[in-house]
């Protein structure tokens, strides 16, 4: 969606001048009197849609604040510490583990951590503005950093113990798949984005051709395909595993998505500055290096974040191939009949895990936006 | 911008072109000689065997002596029947999201808000996992919820009261669909330059009528026993589906409202208060007009991923296509290839069809500028 419409003006509030003004400035109270005055009650109409919606809320607020807070229980550590009529969250507390690794083994967790350090320590300087080299850490981050944590979190080289992928799982699951897709979906995102523009009537051809035939299936049959369907098409004996045919298929169906946000940056970059950078000589990928995609990639950066936000959030698709990801950890737990009935806390749990992360996304895209609109 | 490609160019294409095909055919001869070896072929002659299997919801005959092909034609109408309910109620419900959004009172909007941004920032899946274990959750069918009208709900699924269309009537209804289908068509008509299209309302009640005459009688659902009798059951699976298809789209058919009726110049709206209309026709006759035509082309994106989406059902067992020519077919049969092939070209058919008749519709809607 459009994010810049954020930045309008907003419907309920009035231009600012005049007697508004002057209205406004005899203290806090009598502003706020006057804001509740323009914004709640300006007629009687909108009076009568303040009391409903307050009615509203008042009916739904309380019971769902005793339901998660008030006559919650967290002590314990079994099924009897729960005993009020509100949410069981030593549920959560017990199966904690479960949902944050998935089956990696206890002694070893201590390699996810560590991952994920490096990933904050790699990630910060990119995510910094204004930072010298930012693109040199760009570069470390996608190729020094999913290495560093590969060796991490597989094992089997440097004295540590090898951890099958079968034994992955939780959020730690959702989050290595996310990061490889969003980078080999943005690798070839670009090369396909740069395709949809190229001359070669060929590459153009195939470039749309990719683009709209994968955005035209659902995810689904992208998933079913790489867990039925890709053994058929390997040589005799290679086999695969599970996990990495999944990220392959997922980021060549991401990849769709990502051109098309990359395609908008590129239709971003004013045409002289292409032009200028073809009269002093540069080659065709000089011009694209140099000039071309570092402006678009800037311009893009939020439809970037949005459609790795919307990765994210169908990573947990994999549950459907027997992947154990933060989904599958807590469907699995609400059948456990050793806690039977605490389903919602466990939905609840993945959705404020998941809003967390996918609103810090959103609000970090619109917080670009402002700043790329900010110099037009 | 069209240049004329350089050489190198042109060579790089042809470079490129023969390493696609190089890549085609390498993954050709690979599942060629798999198939070999493992005794597959690529053929649908499988289509006309027995199925052996129940489908738990079906809207045409279905009997378990049936053929996979009729599976096929059953999963697609669930899909398309789902897609459809929530088609339009998440359209209505994002009409009233967008509408929210757009209200000057500060508590109406931002509770707009914080749905879309609820919605928006969880994935749909979990939504729906979730919608589906509270409606299996739901009370037992001895102490169903009762509804006005009849309808009774329960973890067995929604009960609603049926018509029971007498013998040889099944054509009435049908008749009366197309009645209703050929408004929009009739809409703009004109004779003598006087609009005449708004007397194609009067096939609205023809249409009630004709469903009238074709109705039997009606059954109420009936707790009897352990089972309730009379009317149509809806099935918790699908009631979760439509849900929780209708709550996600809604938030971003919501946003999609709000944008298009803040794109319509406001000039517009105050031309129309200076003329002395009120905030009703202003709404309906000014706004909303010119607001659609900005919709249309995001809102069928919308609507094709709620077709796409409704391949979700899967994972709550709803037999829609995925979950049973995939799932329920693909392991029954063995035939790998031949059903994803199927699925994947009923989708772009899908697709097209959508889009086509959604540009037809921007064609028709779009403005007509001297």
């Amino acid at each position: 969606m459009d994010v810049s419409s954020e930045t309008r003006l907003r419907p309920g509030a009035r231009p600012r001048g005049g007697g508004e003004t002057a209205r406004a400035a005899n203290g806090p109270a009598a502003r706020a009197i006057d804001w509740l005055r323009r914004n709640l009650f300006s007629s009687i109409g909108n009076t009568a849609l303040t009391l409903a919606v307050l009615a509203v809320l008042a009916l739904a607020l309380p019971p769902l604040y005793h339901w998660a807070i008030g006559d919650a229980t967290i002590s314990g550590n079994n099924r009897a510490a729960c005993i009020g009529d509100g949410a069981c969250w030593t549920f959560i507390k017990v199966r904690l583990p479960t949902f944050f690794y998935g089956h990696y083994p206890d002694a070893e967790r201590w390699r996810v951590h560590l991952a994920l350090i490096l990933l904050v320590l790699f990630g910060l300087p990119v995510m910094r503005e204004g930072m010298q080299r930012r693109g040199l850490f760009t570069v470390l981050l996608l190729t020094l950093f999913p290495l560093l944590a590969g060796i991490l979190l597989v094992g089997g080289v440097a004295g540590l113990r090898e951890v099958d992928t079968t034994l992955w799982g939780g959020l730690m699951l959702n989050v290595v798949i996310s990061f490889l897709a969003i980078e080999a979906s943005l690798l070839l995102g670009i090369l396909l984005a740069l395709g949809r523009r190229s001359v070669l009537p060929a590459v153009r051809t195939f470039s749309i051709g990719y683009i709209e035939l994968w955005r035209g299936m659902p995810l689904l049959i992208i998933v079913i395909t790489s867990a039925t369907l890709v053994p058929l098409f390997l040589p005799e004996g290679a086999s695969v595993d599970r996990l990495v045919r999944f990220i392959v298929a997922f980021s060549l169906f991401e990849a769709a998505y990502m051109a098309e946000a990359i395609r908008g940056g590129l239709q971003g970059v004013p045409t002289g500055q292409i032009e200028a950078a073809q009269s002093i000589g540069l080659r065709w990928w000089q011009v694209r290096a140099f000039v071309e995609l570092p402006q678009a990639l800037r311009f893009a950066f939020p439809s970037i974040i949005n459609t790795s936000m919307d990765l994210f959030k169908d990573t947990t698709l994999v549950s459907f191939i027997g992947l154990f990801d933060l989904l599958s950890a807590v469907i699995a737990a609400s059948k456990d009949t050793a806690w039977l009935g605490y389903y919602k806390e466990g939905y609840v749990f993945a959705m404020v895990v998941f809003f967390i992360a996918c609103f810090a996304m959103s609000l970090q895209a619109r917080r670009l936006e402002r700043r790329l609109n900010r110099h037009k | 911008m069209v240049r004329r490609p350089s050489r190198g160019a042109v060579i790089t294409q042809w470079v490129i072109l023969a390493l696609l095909a190089a890549a085609a055919v390498l993954l050709f001869l690979m599942a060629h000689e798999n198939f070999a070896r493992r005794h597959v072929s690529f053929n649908f002659s499988f289509l006309a065997w027995p199925a052996n299997f129940d489908i738990p919801f079906h809207l045409i005959s279905w009997s378990e002596s049936d053929s996979y092909g009729r599976v096929i034609i059953v999963a697609l109408l669930n899909t398309l029947l789902v897609s459809a309910l929530a088609i339009v109620t998440g359209s209505v419900w994002g009409l009233l999201i967008g509408m929210m959004r757009l209200s000057r009172n500060w508590l109406v909007r931002n509770l707009a808000l914080a749905y879309i941004e609820v919605v928006r920032n969880t994935p749909q899946l979990v939504q729906i996992v979730f919608v589906y274990a509270a409606t299996v959750q739901l009370p037992p069918l001895r102490q169903s919820i009762a509804f006005a009208g009849g309808a009774l709900l329960n973890n067995r699924g929604l009960y609603l009261p049926a018509f029971v269309i007498g013998d040889g009537m099944w054509w009435l209804p049908w008749l009366a669909v197309a009645l209703l289908a050929a408004i929009p068509f009739l809409w703009r008509r004109r004779r003598g330059g006087r609009p005449i299209g708004a007397y194609s309302l009067l096939l609205v009640p023809a249409a009630m009528g004709l469903v009238a005459s074709a109705v039997e009688r009606m059954t109420f659902p009936e707790l009897k026993g352990f089972n309730i009798t009379g009317g149509v059951v809806v099935p918790p699976e699908l009631v979760a589906l439509w849900i929780g298809l209708s709550l996600y789209a809604a938030a971003f058919i919501g946003e999609i409202v709000r944008g298009s009726i803040e794109a319509v110049p406001k000039g517009q709206n105050e031309a129309a208060q200076s003329l002395g209309l009120s905030y009703a026709p202003r709404l309906f006759l000014v706004t909303l007009p010119q607001a659609l035509r900005i919709m249309v082309p995001p809102l069928t994106s919308q609507y094709l991923n709620i077709i796409k989406t409704s391949s979700l059902g899967a994972l709550i067992a709803f037999p829609e296509l995925f979950q049973m020519v995939l799932g329920t077919v693909m392991q029954h049969s063995d035939r790998y290839v031949e059903t994803l092939f199927i699925v994947g070209m009923v989708f772009l058919a899908i697709n097209l069809v959508t889009s086509a008749f959604m540009n037809w519709y921007n064609r028709r809607a779009a403005l007509v500028e001297r």
